[in-house]
This record gives structure tokens, sequence and C-alpha cells, in this order.
């Protein structure tokens, strides 16, 4: 996998959000699961936001999920991203709804998305996690379709 | 103590718009020194101010500009919902006696000053910074646009549908001598498909424009307003709501705010939607007021893309939808809520000139802040 330039800012992590970013060192992707009320919830928080409880820890995702919607991006906010590209909303399996990019093929993450298909159609379609490598050793999880 | 319905907007104005070269601050003394002068008022009157958009401590620094000492502040920022917010805030503040008039401003510099980026306003420190910012999404064209893209899949709306709302848009602007795009001739569906896509489906006319501007609402008791020059304007019915702030944690990407804001105001007003003779929504995106027109329950949830066929939210429509031009059309700079008041209550003082609603007495006004994140309804109507 190519460790392409990231032209971006990179995500400034905190205390309560450390573990999830330590873990894509790794390559995994995790969430975090409410041990009082079993529901899963992202992005990290001290407090679960459906029972309010506080004892909270984090639990390995598949990696699948379900595209909810696509849009595909023709003017960066940044000269050295590669245009178009696609920002989705996708469903893990474990239930929470991650913003993150839909990627093709084989292609590298920063790479602009063919010109077929409209990821449009992908829209209700299952992708699995790939990664985007940052700079420092994180990585941005991403998604190709299956 | 008046009751809550024993508020009315005796004063609106709005501050130079389109290109001004001309500072924040200036803006908003344009736009409140005219609403004064509209409300047969003057500065030494207003013992209350909301605004936000300035710095940090926003109503402080206009008061301190203006030489007032306001007894009640509010500088709630909800974005483009926040001037029906303020609105809602100072009903009660005015009816409870802890002011008597309350001057409502907002003002922008953003054209001039180049202000506005594509990748949006990032505070390093939000969730957003760290799990949405770092994937490249325009901000917040991107988010409205993962709205649209959804309703398109589900309902099978089109992006000419869409184009549909920024071509009346421009039909009522051509009526508005001072809307930005007033002299620029009307547009077509094919214009607007024809236009770039940013951020699909979402195309260049599909978004509201980027332009300076300012305006200013005053607000006192009823009891007040019938001592002054214009027609009052009563505050029937007011609702906000707040429901997420980024797009990946909207409950429903096609049910917004203004599901609950709008049954909660019409209801306090004592109003169905048959009555509103006016409806001003905010326009940031097109998509925004096909969802908003949903929500609302101008039509059924999936049919906001046939009902905005046909002209029926342009002049001579049957449901007239953002009389000044809206965002798209008369102007946008930044955070449109106090335009959609300004014109409300121009309407339904019949003094809009050749977009005039015939026999306009109850306006609906709906202020979408952030990304679908906050809403507000507001229900005015003429002082019968």
């Amino acid at each position: 996998m190519s460790t392409a330039g990231y032209p971006l800012p990179l995500p400034q992590e905190d205390a309560v959000t450390a573990p999830w970013w330590a873990a894509t060192r790794d390559r995994r992707l995790v969430v975090q699961h409410c041990t009082s009320c079993g529901t899963s919830q992202h992005y990290p928080r001290p407090i679960c936001t459906t029972c309010h409880g506080h004892d909270l820890g984090f639990a390995a995702a598949t990696g699948r999920a379900t595209v909810h919607s696509v849009t595909v991006v023709h003017r960066a906010p940044h000269p050295d991203l590669a245009t178009p590209y696609v920002i989705a909303l996708v469903d893990l399996q474990e239930g929470p709804r991650l913003l993150t990019r839909l990627v093709w093929a084989n292609a590298d993450p920063a790479a602009a998305w063919p010109a077929w298909p409209d990821p449009a159609t992908l829209i209700d379609r299952p992708v699995d996690l790939d990664w985007w490598p940052l700079p420092d050793g994180r990585a941005l999880p991403v998604f190709r379709p299956v | 103590m008046t009751s809550l319905r024993d508020v009315a907007i005796v004063g609106v104005a709005e501050s130079d718009l389109g290109v001004t070269d001309s500072s924040i601050l200036q803006l908003q003394t344009q736009g409140i020194t005219r609403a004064l002068a509209d409300a047969g008022l003057s500065l030494a009157d207003v013992d209350g101010l909301a605004t936000n958009g300035v710095s940090r401590f926003s109503a402080t620094q206009v008061a301190e500009y203006l030489g007032v000492r306001p007894r009640w502040t509010d500088s709630t920022f909800a974005g483009g919902a926040s001037s029906e917010i303020f609105l809602g805030h100072a009903v009660p503040a005015i009816a409870q006696g802890l002011a008597d008039v309350v001057v409502i401003s907002y003002g922008s510099n953003q054209r001039s000053a180049a202000s506005r980026s594509l990748a949006g306003v990032v505070e390093g420190h939000v969730p957003d910074a760290q799990f949405d910012a770092p994937y490249g999404p325009l901000q917040p064209i991107s988010a409205y646009a993962l709205a649209a893209a959804r309703h398109q899949h589900v309902h099978g709306s089109t992006s000419a549908q869409l184009a549909e709302i920024a071509v009346a848009a421009r039909a009522w602007a051509l009526l508005n001598p001072i809307a930005y795009r007033h002299d620029d001739g009307p547009l077509t569906v094919e214009q607007v498909l024809a236009s770039p896509v940013l951020s699909s489906p979402l195309r260049r006319l599909d978004c509201c424009l980027v332009t300076d501007g300012g305006g200013a609402v005053v607000v006192t008791s009823l009891d007040r307003a019938r001592d002054l020059p214009q027609l009052p304007i009563r505050v029937l019915g007011h609702a906000e709501a707040t429901t997420h702030q980024s797009i990946a944690q909207m409950p429903d990407l096609l049910v917004t705010g203004a599901a609950d804001t709008g049954r909660r105001a019409l209801g306090m007003a004592g109003v169905g939607l048959a009555d509103v003779d006016v409806v001003q929504v905010y326009d940031s995106f097109t998509i925004t007021v096909l969802l908003t027109l949903e929500s609302l329950g101008f039509c059924a949830p999936g049919e906001g893309g046939s009902f905005v066929e046909g002209g029926r939210i342009a002049p001579g429509g049957a449901l007239p939808l953002n009389t000044s031009g809206g965002g798209l059309s008369y102007g946008h700079p930044g955070m449109f809520g106090i335009f959609l008041l300004i014109e409300a209550v121009r309407q339904l003082r019949d003094q809009a000139g050749a977009r005039q609603v015939t026999g306009a007495e109850v306006a609906l006004c709906h202020g979408t802040g952030g990304i679908l994140s906050t809403h507000a309804t507001t229900v005015l109507g003429v002082d019968r």
C-alpha cells in the first residue's frame, strides 16, 4: 500500500480518542462499546449516548459496512488532494455510522476515483475496510466496494 | 406582565449588501440604525441586544461599538437558525419585562474579506476535526450533498427537481431591486444542470451565493408597538430544535428538525399550514429547501421533488417561497436567518413592491444552521 503524501492537517487525538487512534497503527478498526447497555458508538466519548453509562471499552469491528450515502467531490479544499474523490457515510455492521472515503478496487487510497462506476450506485451496497496511511503511522479507515 | 403573544416586530432593515468593502461592525451599525429608524426608535431606546458572528464576545462587542449598555443579551451560536432563535428568546424576555426594546442583528463581510473556505471552519479540538475533516469533505456542501444523494436514491428525486428551486429563487430576485441577481435575468433548469458539480449531486448553482451583508430586526411589546409608525407584526409561534453537529450523527438524513419545530410553532400560533400565506425557509442549498418543505409537512416525505416542479414556489405559484430571492439569488452573507425575518415582515406589512404576495397575513420562517443541525420555526402575523 502506498504512503502517498497526506496534505491535510493531522488529526489531534485526545485522552478519550487515543486508544482508537492507537489501534489504527496496527490497522485495527475498533468501536467504543458500552458494557452497561451493549450499544456501540462512534466517535469515542467518555459517556454512552444511549444509556449515559460511563463504563465503556473498545471492541474490534468486523470491517464490514453498508454505504448509506455518497458524494463525489470535484473541487478539493486542498490543491494536493487528487479529484474527484468519494466522501461517504457508511454503517458499520456493529451499528455506528462513519464519515469516510470510498476507494476503488486496488487503487491507492489517495488516488482519484475512476470515471466508472458512479459511486451513487453503491448506496445500500456492502463495503470492506481498508486503510489510508497517515505520515505519523496512524491511518484513516476507508472502505472499498465488495 | 404581557403574554408571549403580545410582542411584535416593529422595525426591519438591511445593511449594504453585495460586495461592500465594509467591516463587520460597519455593516452591523448600518443594519441596526436603519432598522431602528424604520421602527421610529433610536439607540437610546435599546436595552436588549442579540447577535453573533462578530467575535467571541459578539453582543458585548456590538454593544460597546454602539455605546449601548444592554440589560439583556443573547449570542447563541446556531448558524442560520440564530436569528429565529434570538427572536424566540427575545419574545419571553420582553413579555417578562427583562427587556423593553430588543435589537437582533447580523453582519458579514465574507465576500469582501474572502473569508470563506471550501473546507469550512475546522476547530482542531472538536470531534469533526478528528473524524470528518481528515477525509477532505467540503463543509458544509458535502454534508448537504450526502443528504441529497440519499434522497435521490431512496425517493428517486432528481437534480432537475433541485434545480427548480434555484430557478424559482431567481424569478423572485428579478422582482426585488436589491437582490444580488436582480439584473442577471432568468435562470433555467438547463443552466443549473450545466453548472459545475462541486460535491455531487450539488452543482454550483444549487449553492447559495457568497456575499456581504447584514440586517437587523427590532422587537418590543405590542403595547408600545401600537404607538410606533409601522404595522406591528406579531410573533405568533416559535420552536427550536438541535439534533446533531456532524452529518454522521444526524438521526435521519431525510428528516430534519423542522418536522419537530414546524409542528410545535404552528401549534403555539394556533394556525395550520393551510393558513400560511408566505414562506421563508433557509436555502443554503437547493436540497435544504426540499428537505425543509417535506419536514414542515407542506408535502409528504419523498415528494419534495415533484412538489417544487411546475413553478409552485415561483412568483404566481401556489406557495410563495423565499420571495426576496433567497440565499440562492438575493444574497448570502453567511447566516441567512435575519433575512428570512426581514422579508416576512415586509410581506406582512404589504411593503414588498413587485413581489408582494397579495393579502399576506401569516408568514412562516424556518432557519437552518450548521449541517442541518439547528432548526427554528417562527410564525408571524399581522396585528389585527
